[in-house]
């Protein structure tokens, strides 16, 4: 722990850190541009200079190491001089086009020449211009606007492993470019919006839409995946203008995907803002609330109790799921189901949950994937498989499809016979597992969606506890779910109780008329054909495939238009907040559910979100502790059937169009057509 | 002046056959194996004790760079990497000593790389070196011929295998740091020190880069004793240099001579004086394109050695002696070194990058006079600015010329700018 003295203020500071963080623990603030905690170092901006005590020159605090006895002045004559002259430099072939520029009153540059510049400039020659790069639907280019600070590259290529963004050309003709002027290859390619510490890299769908202080901004979390990253969302009105991410050290550092930050879009575009009923003429029409209330609690009072089904969809709430269950108790059916992929899972909580924790893959020495492609389910938690891997070299095993992770993975096969292989220690990579400390399993919906998904659970199970993946230490037996609502709705039992249907069955009794009503609450990526005749009602907030085959739609509200819990893989409950109001005559989906109640006059016991989650948490205690995770006790799970012989695959290819919301997304969209034009694999349009 | 008997470079002009055989004649490889017997400490001491200085430019001790090596070989090998990537305008003495005496730098590195218990060696060439290349393939390839590299090198026991490596034609290359990086096959980009090469160097593994003529001395330093080189010079600047002179002589030449020699002296015996005599010399840059230039009163009793030509306000650098007699548009050639410069910045730091290509434009503004009298201050502040805040030593080289200039020849700046404004106004009447 090495000691320095930093403006006559002894601080002391772990060992590997910088003079920079030195300072900054000295409560001095460091100039930077170059800098990012989690990328490299380049130490090319200069702007960060300060002075050593016995250093001929200023030194770069972002790249020298700490040392015991430094003694650092950052208030010194030179350092003033310094920082005005890396400004003014910085300065003399920027633009200055502020007023014209998106980063205007987030800019680094700005907030710093104030700071640190001088007021006038003395450079009268012509300013360089750099011609535009295209990088792709997402990211907007300014090149003339560059600083090459580098931190799109050194995050393009360590943190997203998409070597395709460098720099070419040397001296003041150096550029920052794609190479072939084609769309980064990254689920992650935007936080290069969030990292350009100058107006360079925009963002395209947000150009010239709002600046940044006329917005209201509202932390909450994201649910275009099951890891609950943590957002901020930018409104402005009733309409939610970006999402930026906001720091969870625990789950998605300062990432967020593609789509978590695009799919908004989507927000705008076929919304539900009155409720509809299917006429005589088999078309959907408007109807008042009163109408659709009236016209439900008739077919729910005619329906037969055991005959009436609720279907979740993959971005409820708990709030809502908790109400419908509640509902559904009164009403005597226990036909639930969250699972609308048709995963085998539910039951006891270890194995369904992502045990490690997220933070835990940091930990990992060795990891086999089943049935997973983490880098599109799970960006942001793929991109720390990768940072371990870059460090460490773990050995990563696959069983499912070949595709890029971004690492190095041995690609086993797709047959579920490789499974039984590792289980009895026959397969080769089971000595590398066997060898390892903390070895890590990532199973899939791949591997869980299918008819023998309980096996494979189960085999998954055997194989883990084969090889020390559970120990007192360590539990690296990990499900990863691309569903943000699914790990609340097992927590909560929206499951088929005692003697209930799920979804599968459901199917069935429908086809066979044994199906009065089935109730979806946002449910739109199911086989919709066996429903054909049951009363089918969708709750949700888009015009997707759910409405379509609605005989009666509630509109309800998406994740930014409602205060929600959301219980991620891991099993972390987090809060949501809302930052815009539903359109229209929407509302939010456990009022209407209430309202539903009402109608039919089977109290459920709440009436405002407080009593609700009062109840909720009475009920399941574990929701009351924000931003924790109830650790799974480890028991036995899964199935022991024989595994089929179909082939193990993945969850879903398209990346971009996983939701009602993203489908929606013309922003997304655009990107499906990018990606499969600069990239040649085509993406089955949805 | 320098006896021919302590003469290191005999063969520097290529009158004599640069094969291995020519060599051999010469003395070269003659019993390497005995010199590695040395040890490798003490070789490293005898180099220390020898007082040479790298002849690359900055003049850092050899002996003690040699030392920053671990002295015991762990998980990563160790590495020699001799930097041939001579680019600074000016200069021309390693790519004779590639020429004509490739076995010195070969047996050097083996010597060299024994020391600092390395087992390879990587030589990078400067890329439009397209024959010295050639002649130094061919010259290791006769000696791996001749079993004096490889499992065995010259008997001694000590494997040492030697790669050669052609760069690409960038300038930066040269520095040492940017050169590892376009050896490992990335752009050519200094690294940020520390970590030090000593420590972090090619693959991440100990290295120590060497100038072409501090390794091809090695041997022969080894060979005639420390004493005998560091008798030779003056103090802390001692042993032979080769110079390289070039521009207004009547002669222009490479020559080995002692160091601390007078600039005047060097210049008369060797090149045959100044174009037009010692009067009509307008200013010498004695040491590469980089270092500030002289006017004639300082040339008059300068000596060629690092501490003196410090002292002076400028530096020996690589010893690429610029003539520039009095039909010299002294502002337009530091110009079109401003330009240089500006062309070679790699463009990875803000002062460098951004500098070099305001300097220039000011310079070129400055040729026609067309300027302010107050925007040479400016240009000078410029030059500060760049000077020491860079990664590499780039900044520091475009810097210093410009600076040489304003010092010395500010009147002949304020002279064009005075004649420049007097047409304006001529103009402005009509």
């Amino acid at each position: 722990m090495p000691k320095l003295t930093v403006n006559d203020v002894e601080v002391e500071v772990e060992d590997g850190s910088t003079v920079l963080h030195a300072c900054e623990a000295a409560g001095v603030e460091i100039p930077r541009f170059c800098y990012h905690d989690r990328l490299s170092i380049a130490g090319n901006c200069r702007m960060c200079l300060v002075d050593m005590e016995r250093a001929p020159k200023p030194i770069a605090s972002c790249a020298m190491p700490a040392g015991d006895g430094m003694v650092i002045r950052t208030d010194t004559d030179r350092v003033k001089k310094a920082r005005e002259g890396v400004m003014e430099f910085l300065l003399i072939n920027h633009p200055l086009d502020c007023p014209i520029c998106d980063q205007g009153g987030e800019c680094d540059l700005q907030d710093q020449a104030m700071g640190y510049g001088l007021d006038g400039s003395r450079f009268s020659e012509n300013k360089r211009a750099v011609e535009n790069k295209h990088m792709g639907p997402l990211i907007s280019t300014v090149m003339t606007r560059c600083i090459h600070c580098t931190r799109c590259v050194r995050f393009a290529t360590e943190v997203a492993g998409a070597p395709e963004l460098g720099a070419i050309g040397r001296g003041e003709s150096m550029e920052i470019t794609t190479y072939l002027e084609k769309t980064l290859a990254s689920e992650l390619s935007a936080n290069v919006i969030d990292l350009c510490p100058v107006g360079a890299l925009t963002s395209r769908p947000y150009a010239f839409a709002a600046r940044p202080w006329e917005l209201n901004k509202v932390e909450t979390i994201d649910v275009m995946d099951a890891l609950g990253s943590n957002i901020r969302v930018d409104a402005r009105g009733a309409q939610v203008m970006r999402v930026l991410p906001r720091l969870n050290e625990d789950i998605n550092e300062e990432w967020i995907s593609d789509k978590t930050r695009y799919a908004i879009d989507g927000l705008r575009r076929q919304r539900l803002d009155k409720p509809y009923a299917r006429g005589r003429d088999g078309r959907l029409h408007a109807v008042s609330w009163d109408e659709a209330l009236k016209s439900l609690a008739t077919a729910l009072r005619k329906a037969k109790p055991n005959a009436i089904g609720a279907i979740a969809g993959n971005q409820a709430d708990a709030e809502s799921l908790y109400a419908l269950k509640s509902l559904m108790t009164r009403l005597g059916s226990p036909n639930l189901d969250c699972r609308q992929d048709g995963a085998k899972i539910g039951g006891n909580r270890a194995g369904y949950l992502f045990n490690s924790t997220i933070v835990g893959i940091d930990d990992a020495d060795a990891l086999l994937i089943i049935g997973s492609n983490p880098r599109i389910e799970a960006a942001v938690l793929n991109a720390r498989i990768r940072r371990n891997w870059l460090s460490s070299r773990m050995p990563v095993a696959v069983v499912g499809p070949k595709v890029d992770l971004t690492y190095d993975a041995d690609f086993l096969g797709q047959d579920p016979a490789i499974l039984d292989a590792l289980a009895d220690g026959s397969h080769k990579f089971a000595a590398k597992l066997k060898k390892a400390k903390r070895p890590m399993i990532i199973i899939g919906m791949g591997a869980l969606a299918r008819a023998d998904g309980a096996a494979m659970l189960g085999k998954a199970r055997q194989i883990a506890e084969s090889y020390g993946v559970v120990t007192k230490q360590w539990n690296g037996f990990n499900v990863l779910h691309n569903a943000a609502a699914r790990v609340g709705g097992l927590d909560l039992g929206f499951t088929p109780a005692r003697g209930g249907m799920d979804i599968a069955a459901m199917g069935k009794a429908a086809k066979a008329g044994k199906l009065d009503l089935l109730w979806l609450l946002g449910a739109d990526e199911i086989d919709f054909e066996p429903f054909a005749s049951s009363f089918v009602v969708y709750q949700g907030h888009h015009g997707d495939a759910g409405a379509n085959h609605a005989d009666l739609v509630l509109p309800g509200a998406a994740y930014t238009e409602k205060d929600g819990i959301y219980v991620n893989t891991e099993g972390r409950v987090q809060y949501a907040t809302r930052a815009a109001f539903p359109p229209g005559d929407a509302r939010e989906d456990w009022t209407i559910i209430r309202a539903v109640s009402g109608a039919v006059g089977k109290s459920i016991g709440f009436d405002t979100l407080a009593e609700l989650r009062e109840a909720l948490c009475a009920d399941h205690p574990h929701f009351a502790d924000a931003d924790a995770i109830a650790p799974a006790k480890w028991a036995s799970f899964g199935g022991r059937a024989k595994l089929s012989a179909e082939p193990i695959g993945q969850a879903f290819d398209n990346f971009y169009m996983t939701c009602a919301i993203s489908r929606a997304s013309e922003t997304m969209a655009e990107c499906v057509r990018a990606s499969s034009a600069d990239h040649g694999a085509a993406v089955a349009a949805e | 002046m320098l006896n021919d008997a302590d003469r290191i470079f005999t063969n520097i002009y290529g009158w004599d056959d640069a094969g291995l055989k020519g060599a051999k004649a010469r003395g070269d490889w003659n019993k390497t194996a005995k010199l590695l017997a040395l040890g490798h400490d003490e070789i490293v001491e005898r180099m220390k004790t020898s007082g040479l200085r790298g002849r690359g430019g900055a003049g850092f001790p050899t002996g003690l760079k040699w030392s920053f090596m671990p002295k015991e070989v762990k998980d990563r090998p160790h590495y020699l990497v001799v930097n041939a990537d001579e680019s600074e305008p000016g200069t021309c003495k390693d790519r004779d000593i590639i020429r004509h005496e490739p076995h010195k730098l070969l047996e050097g590195c083996v010597v060299a790389g024994f020391a600092m218990r390395a087992h390879a060696a990587y030589i990078y060439i400067r890329g439009e070196f397209v024959n010295e290349a050639r002649r130094l393939q061919a010259a290791i390839d006769e000696a791996y011929d001749a079993g004096l590299l490889g499992k065995d090198a010259a008997k001694s026991g000590w494997a040492f295998d030697i790669y050669l490596h052609r760069g690409a034609g960038a300038y930066i290359c040269g520095e040492e740091t940017a050169l590892l990086e376009s050896l490992e096959g990335r752009k050519g980009q200094p690294r940020l020190k520390p970590p030090f090469p000593a420590g972090v160097g090619l693959y991440g593994c100990p290295t120590t880069v060497n100038n072409v003529e501090s390794i091809a001395v090695a041997p022969t330093i080894l060979r005639r004793g420390a004493d005998w080189f560091a008798g030779l010079g003056k103090e802390n600047n001692t042993g032979t240099k080769l110079f390289c002179i070039s521009g207004h002589v009547n002669n222009p030449c490479n020559v080995e001579e002692e160091m601390g020699i007078p600039l005047r002296e060097l210049l008369e015996k060797h090149a045959g004086g100044v174009r037009g005599g010692w009067d009509n010399l307008l200013a010498v840059i004695p040491g590469g394109s980089s270092t500030p230039l002289m006017p004639k009163d300082v040339c008059a009793d300068i000596t060629m050695d690092f501490d003196a030509l410090r002292n002076a306000g400028t530096g020996l650098g690589t010893a690429g002696i610029i003539v520039m007699d009095k039909s010299t548009d002294v502002v337009k050639a530091i110009s079109r070194l401003s330009y240089f410069y500006k062309h070679e910045s790699c463009g990875q730091c803000t002062p460098c990058r951004e500098g070099t290509g305001w300097m220039w434009r000011m310079m070129e503004r400055l040729v026609r006079g067309e300027a302010e009298s107050h925007e040479i201050d400016t240009l000078e502040q410029v030059t500060r600015q760049i000077e020491g805040h860079t990664i590499c030593a780039l900044g520091d080289a475009a810097a210093w010329p410009i600076q040489g200039l304003i010092k010395h020849f500010r009147p002949e700046i304020e002279r064009r700018i005075a004649a420049r404004h007097a047409v304006d106004a001529v103009n402005a009447a009509e």
